[in-house]
């Protein structure tokens, strides 16, 4: 140790702080949106070491006039492409009419993904039956790209009789085994490194199932992201690790997770994992990059990391009022666009859609959720109508039902 | 704790806590306040709303979504010389922290016999009653009252959220101050149905400005009786005033406000004085601390005791979602605890 003379400046304390702030006029002046079709698409068994300009650049496919072009553009149905303009204007018209509920009073809580359909939606078309999304609350698109049935999964929102998570859970930590959806924790980042394990299974059983695994920026912060990267690098799981980076975690924009310093694809490197960066908001792109990540880990290749690049355009949640962090018009500035938008641009220059079609589309869509909400509110509602009762609380604590569980329930009354 | 009549201001229990910070950032340099959305925006519960644009970002500042980063950080700072005072954005996300708090800041002092301390104050919202499910509103509190080294706190009221806050924050070990989040807005009576009534009706919503504490560890005796001692903390104060109005039982009713350390002589001198005991929290009952308690008066008061001690808890579940009114021990089941122990003779 030495005492010498002290001619250092005091230090500061670095505190990141985002471009702007309510009443600012909206910029994404230090974004840069690569051009459209400029990166390349290396084969799926390519050394990560090859590809780490992957994680910086960014997979874009429809370009300003929404033409498909580049690599990531090739072999894809009209079908496929069809499919997906229709799974993001149903997770939207879902989204609004269950906001609409909960503005209603019919139940407590909601969160929706507006601006965000593209992702979840696309990698779901991507996956087959088998594999398991281990999901955020912010990817019913999940769901909504399969065609679920909706009641199944307005009557969890409702807590009503026909909740099959009969009442316990918050609406939106939905549970489909069958669909391929885990069960939703509310405890950010935990779910990880459990789809890290999932596909540890499906490797130790010699089957070629993938797990698909869930976070947002914000959320990356967390330990069990970094433990999950870990893991993922040691054992090479046929695992994805997809970061929804949406600019924002509640009120704080991703630069309080880092993404001032580095990408989060970037961070993949560090543990020797390829990553991907995608425009979340580019569907085809959202769907040629899930389908090759997927693949690459069914052939036995292992883990990839996919950053989404999108914008939280709603607010957090039914419980947040972003105008109070955010210019109110923030989302309008994002140069990726709209999802929705640039996908029905691509569809109606390729001759597979129409302006009058989509409108068409939009109502028809809006009277489908509405049925679907009517109907399922003939099931009950949080607060009115019937509902699963008091008892079936103290049920599935347990396989069975044990002793001291049985005395309360029956203090209870019931 | 005050010299003069001070002067007080209406507030809520999230203005009486952020009152609190803004105090003691303007009285010590040393205090800093940091936790997920808390900078900028206030917080979710808005209990730092304003306190970065007047204290500035180097002393109130967002943290990443880390709770084990947030705590470890804070004892690191709190090595350093600084007294931080975090926020856990909801009691149901601290367990990532549990690491941090159980091993490491409740240890610092023991392991390094007082050369290092961890002077921070955990911050974190708790209980149920706002229809959170089981993310949003457990009641962990003895997972911190059994850990050697901690002091762990729950005011129920505004007046003492602030005194309690100030004092944990000056209070030179590490502090788990517990925050009843129903009763942020109002003195929750456990009725859900009715309309909220603002803590401006309440004589505790009457809040001295500046400085002054509630000193850690000591109960108050909400209600004075002479039948049956309630012994209850947080949400369930209200809601045990509520139930011994409705039965008419003259009971007198402790609000521990502090679990660790715990007020056992008003306790003792209670229960000998009215030869019942009802205890009632929110948090699940098994392990719960109505155990702890239950065996204290016991040990101290067997001979007084004209009753078995009864416990009102939450129910060994997770806390549901839509059952939450069947889950929440609500003032019906207080009043049959009540009426139970009145019978036993
Ligand atoms: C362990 C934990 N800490 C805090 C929270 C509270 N919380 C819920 S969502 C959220 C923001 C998450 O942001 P991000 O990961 O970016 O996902 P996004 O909401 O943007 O989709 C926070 C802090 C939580 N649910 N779990
Ligand atoms: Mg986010």
């Amino acid at each position: 140790m030495t005492r010498e003379e002290n001619d250092y400046a005091p230090l500061k304390l670095h505190v990141p702080e985002p471009p702007v702030r309510p009443g600012d006029t909206p910029t994404f002046d230090k974004f840069e949106v690569p051009e459209a079709g400029s990166v390349r698409k290396p084969p799926i068994d390519t050394d990560f070491d090859d590809i780490r300009d992957l994680g910086f650049d960014i997979i874009r496919v429809l370009d300003d006039e929404g033409k498909a072009v580049g690599p990531w553009a090739e072999d894809i149905s009209d079908e496929q492409l069809q499919a997906g303009l229709r799974a993001m204007m149903r997770t939207r018209a879902f989204d609004e009419r269950m906001l609409k509920a909960q503005r209603q009073g019919k139940t407590s809580f909601y969160i929706q993904c507006t601006g965000e359909e593209a992702i979840a939606t696309g990698h779901q078309l991507a996956l087959r039956q088998g594999d398991m999304n281990f999901p955020t609350y912010r990817q019913q698109g999940l769901l909504l790209a399969q065609d679920m049935d909706l009641g199944r999964m307005m009557n969890q929102i409702y807590s009503n009789e026909k909740d099959e998570l009969r009442g316990r859970q918050l609406p939106v930590l939905y549970s489909f085994k069958e669909e391929g959806f885990f069960t939703i924790s509310g405890n950010l980042s935990t779910q990880y490194i459990q789809a890290v394990g999932w596909a540890m299974a499906s490797a130790i059983k010699g089957d070629t199932k993938v797990a698909s695994a869930w976070i947002g920026d914000g959320a990356t912060a967390e330990g069990d992201f970094h433990t999950a990267l870990v893991f993922a690098s040691v054992y090479k799981p046929p695992v994805i690790l997809n970061v929804v980076d949406n600019q924002w975690a509640i009120s704080s924009f991703h630069g309080i997770a880092g993404a001032e310093s580095s990408t989060f694809a970037e961070r993949a490197h560090g543990y020797g994992l390829p990553s991907l960066r995608v425009d979340g908001n580019d569907w085809v792109a959202v769907y040629a990059a899930s389908r090759w990540a997927i693949e690459r880990a069914r052939r036995g290749h292992g883990p990839t990391m996919i950053e989404w690049v999108t914008y939280r355009a709603g607010a957090h949640s039914t419980s947040d009022d972003p105008s109070k962090y955010r210019p109110k018009t923030e989302h309008e500035a994002w140069p990726l666009g709209d999802p929705i938008k640039r996908m029905k641009q691509h569809l109606i220059a390729r001759g597979l859609w129409s302006e009058e079609r989509h409108t068409q589309a939009e109502a028809q869509y809006a009277d489908e959720m509405r049925e679907a909400a009517i109907e399922a509110e003939s099931n009950g509602t949080l607060h009115d109508g019937p509902g699963p009762s008091a008892a079936e609380m103290f049920e599935q604590v347990y396989k069975d039902v044990p002793p001291h569980l049985r005395r309360q329930r029956q203090k209870m009354g019931i | 704790m005050f010299d003069d009549k001070p002067e007080t201001t209406r507030m809520n229990m999230i203005q009486a806590i952020r009152d609190a910070q803004d105090v003691m950032l303007g009285k010590d340099e040393n205090v800093v306040v940091f936790g997920e959305d808390v900078g900028y925006f206030g917080g979710v519960f808005r209990c730092t709303e304003g306190l970065q644009a007047k204290y500035g970002k180097q002393r109130v500042f967002d943290a990443p979504i880390s709770e084990s980063g947030i705590v470890g950080a804070a004892i690191g700072m709190g090595a350093y010389g600084l007294r931080p005072c975090v926020e856990v954005q909801f009691a149901d996300y601290v367990f990532p922290a549990y690491d941090q708090i159980s091993q490491e800041a409740a240890r610092l002092r023991y392991r390094s016999n007082g050369q290092f301390t961890a002077p921070l104050v955990i911050r974190m919202p708790t209980g149920g009653g706002i229809f959170g499910g089981q993310t949003h509103s457990q009641s962990p509190e003895t997972l911190f009252t059994h850990v050697s080294g901690l002091k762990t706190v729950i005011p129920s009221n505004p007046y003492d959220a602030k005194g309690m806050l100030i004092a944990s924050i000056e209070d030179d070990d590490p502090v788990i101050f517990l925050e009843p989040k129903r009763l942020y807005n109002g003195p929750f009576d456990g009725h859900h149905d009715k309309p909220v009534v603002p803590w401006s009706k309440h004589p505790k919503g009457e809040v001295p400005t500046g400085h002054y504490t509630v000193p850690l560890g000591k109960a108050d005796i909400v209600r004075e009786g002479k039948d049956v001692t309630i012994l209850a903390y947080g949400t369930m104060v209200f809601v045990a005033e509520t139930a011994a109005n409705e039965t008419g039982i003259d009971a007198e009713i402790i609000d521990l406000r502090s679990l660790l350390p715990l007020d056992i002589e008003t306790i003792v001198e209670s229960v000998k004085k009215t030869g019942r005991c009802v205890i009632v929290h929110e948090a699940t009952i098994t392990s719960g601390f109505g155990g702890e308690l239950s065996a204290l008066v016991q040990e101290e008061c067997f001979y007084h005791l004209e009753a078995p001690i009864e416990r009102v808890a939450g129910w060994d579940t997770p806390y549901p979602h839509a059952q939450e009114w069947h889950y929440f021990p609500g003032p019906a089941r207080v009043g049959e605890a009540l009426k139970s122990v009145m019978e036993a003779v």
